[in-house]
C-alpha cells in the first residue's frame, strides 16, 4: 500500500543521523521531526533564525516572537539559539547544515528541482528554498510521486520554473525511495505492498531497476 | 554618548517622501514595525518600492500599504499569504522581484557593511539569474547580486537604549539587524526603551551606529499567523 504524508516522513526520519543539524522545510518534511529516534543528537533548524527548535507549545503558552519558517508557534529546546536573517542563511551556504529535506513540485532524472512557481496561476516565492538547494549537499525530497491529476513528478526535465540545478540526492514519495545518480532515478526501496511496475508507472524520468528491490522498513 | 531618541513615530519617519525605497523587517508577522507601518499608512505616501522578506496579510503588516496601493514595488522572498498581493501581481498593477531569502538578508547586509554586491550560489541556473554576472569559483557557478540601496530601513526590536543599542527577542530577530544601517535612515521602534547604561553591552545585537532614530513603540498587537499548540499530556 502507497504511504500517507505521516509514512513518508517516518521513512524519511530514518535518514537523519546521530550529530546531525537539519532543516526542515514546509509540509511533509514538517513532519519528520516527529518520527526521530530520540536516542540520537539532532538539532532543528528553522531559517527564520533558530537552532534548536522544540515542538509546538503548550496551549496559553504561545510566543508571537517565536516561530518556524512556516509561521507556527513553535518552543526552543535546551541548548537553543537565535540569530538574524544573514547568519542563518550563512550557516546554509557555509554548508554547516548536514541535511536539508523539502517539498517539490517536480524532480528532474539529473536532480534538478522546481518548487516555487507556477507561470501565471501561483507565484508564491522561493522563500529559502533556493538557498537551501544551492548549498547543501544532502537534500531529501518528500513529495507523492504523481500530482492530483495523477501525472509524475519524477520527470525527465522540470517543466516548472526551477528552483535549483543538479541538486537533489535522494527522494521519497508514498510509493519509493529514490537515489538520483549521473543515470537517471534509481530505485532503491519500495513501500510496503507496491510493486516495481507500479513506481515504474508513476515515473516519467529514466527509472534505473537493479536485482530485487526491498521493501521500505518503517 | 550619541542620543537618538525621537519623541513618536511622526517624528521618527520625518523626511519621507513619495517615490522613496523602504526596507522594513520582520518575518511574516513576528518582529515587524508595526508603528512605523501605521504611520506610513496614515501619512498615504505612494509609489513606494519596499524591500521586505513579506508582504503582511491582507489587513496587517505591509498588507495594509498594499491594500491602499501605496507600494509600487515589492522585494520580497514569500508572499504566499497574502491575496491581495497575489492578486495585485497576477495583473500586473504590483512590480514584484521575488528573490531567495538568504540573497536577500545578504544583500542588505553589503549595503549595512559596505560590500557592492556580494556572489551567492542561490538561484544559478534559475530565472532568478537571468541577466545577472555569473561566475566560478572552484569549480562551482555564483551568482553576482548588488547591495541594496534604500531611503529608509524600519525596524523592530525588543529592547533599545537611548543611543539606538538594540536587543532582539526570539525569532523576532530575522531581517532587522540586516537592515540596521543598510538605508540611509535607519529608524528602530522598540517595545522597551531604556536609559544608556541599562543594557549590558555584553548582551547588544546591534550597536547604535547603525541607528539613527529610536523611538518607544506602543500598542503592539503581535498578531499570530499560525498558532499551533499541543495538548498536555
Amino acid at each position: 500500500m502507497a504511504l500517507d504524508k505521516n509514512g513518508i516522513a517516518q521513512r524519511i526520519a530514518k535518514e537523519v543521523k546521530d550529530g546531525y543539524y537539519v532543516n526542515l522545510g514546509i509540509g511533509i518534511p514538517t513532519l519528520v521531526a516527529n518520527f526521530v529516534r530520540d536516542d540520537i543528537q539532532v538539532e532543528f533548524q528553522s531559517e527564520n533564525g533558530i537552532l534548536g527548535m522544540g515542538p509546538f507549545p503548550f496551549e496559553g503558552e504561545e510566543d508571537a516572537d517565536l516561530i518556524n519558517a512556516g509561521k507556527q508557534t513553535i518552543t526552543a529546546l535546551p541548548g537553543a539559539s537565535f540569530f538574524d536573517s544573514a547568519m542563518s542563511f550563512g550557516m546554509i551556504r557555509g554548508q554547516h547544515v548536514d541535511l536539508t529535506i523539502l517539498g517539490a513540485m517536480e524532480v528532474a532524472e539529473n536532480g534538478d528541482i522546481a518548487n516555487w512557481k507556477i507561470p501565471g496561476k501561483m507565484v508564491k516565492g522561493m522563500g529559502g528554498a533556493m538557498d537551501l538547494v544551492a548549498s547543501a549537499e544532502n537534500i531529501i525530497v518528500a513529495m507523492m510521486h504523481t500530482n492530483k491529476a495523477g501525472e509524475s513528478k519524477l520527470l525527465k526535465e522540470c517543466s516548472l520554473p526551477l528552483t535549483g540545478v543538479g541538486c537533489v540526492t535522494k527522494i521519497v514519495t508514498n510509493l519509493a525511495v529514490i537515489e538520483v545518480t549521473a543515470d537517471g532515478f534509481k530505485l532503491l526501496e519500495r513501500a510496503p505492498g507496491v510493486s516495481v511496475d507500479e513506481i515504474k508507472n508513476a515515473t516519467e524520468g529514466k527509472l534505473i531497476v537493479e536485482g530485487d528491490i526491498p521493501e521500505m522498513k518503517l | 554618548m550619541i542620543i537618538k531618541t525621537v519623541d513618536n513615530v511622526q517624528e521618527a519617519v520625518k523626511g519621507v517622501k513619495d517615490g522613496m525605497t523602504f526596507m522594513l523587517g520582520g518575518f511574516g508577522l513576528c518582529g515587524i514595525p508595526e508603528n512605523a507601518i501605521s504611520e506610513l499608512v496614515r501619512l498615504n505616501v505612494k509609489n513606494l518600492t519596499c524591500i521586505s522578506n513579506n508582504a503582511g496579510v491582507d489587513d496587517f503588516g505591509l498588507g495594509q500599504l498594499l491594500h491602499k496601493k501605496q507600494i509600487d514595488k515589492m522585494v520580497s522572498s514569500y508572499v504566499g499569504e497574502n491575496a491581495i498581493f497575489e492578486k495585485q501581481m497576477l495583473s500586473g498593477e504590483l512590480d514584484v522581484e521575488l528573490i531567495p531569502q538568504g540573497t536577500l538578508a545578504a544583500r542588505c547586509q553589503a549595503a549595512q557593511q559596505g560590500f557592492p554586491a556580494i556572489y551567492t550560489p542561490a538561484g544559478f541556473g534559475t530565472e532568478v539569474a537571468e541577466g545577472k554576472e555569473t561566475r566560478e569559483f572552484d569549480g562551482k557557478m555564483y551568482v553576482l547580486e548588488k547591495a541594496f540601496k534604500a531611503d529608509f530601513a524600519f525596524i523592530k526590536a525588543w529592547k533599545g537604549d537611548k543611543a539606538g543599542n538594540l536587543v532582539f527577542k526570539g525569532t523576532a530577530r530575522n531581517f532587522n539587524p540586516v537592515m540596521c544601517g543598510s538605508a540611509t535612515i535607519t529608524v528602530a521602534e522598540v517595545e522597551e526603551l531604556v536609559e544608556p547604561g541599562e543594557l549590558d553591552p555584553n548582551h547588544i545585537h546591534i550597536p547604535g551606529i547603525l541607528v539613527q532614530r529610536i523611538f518607544q513603540g506602543k500598542d503592539y498587537e503581535k498578531r499570530i499567523e499560525q498558532r499551533t499548540v499541543r495538548q498536555k499530556a
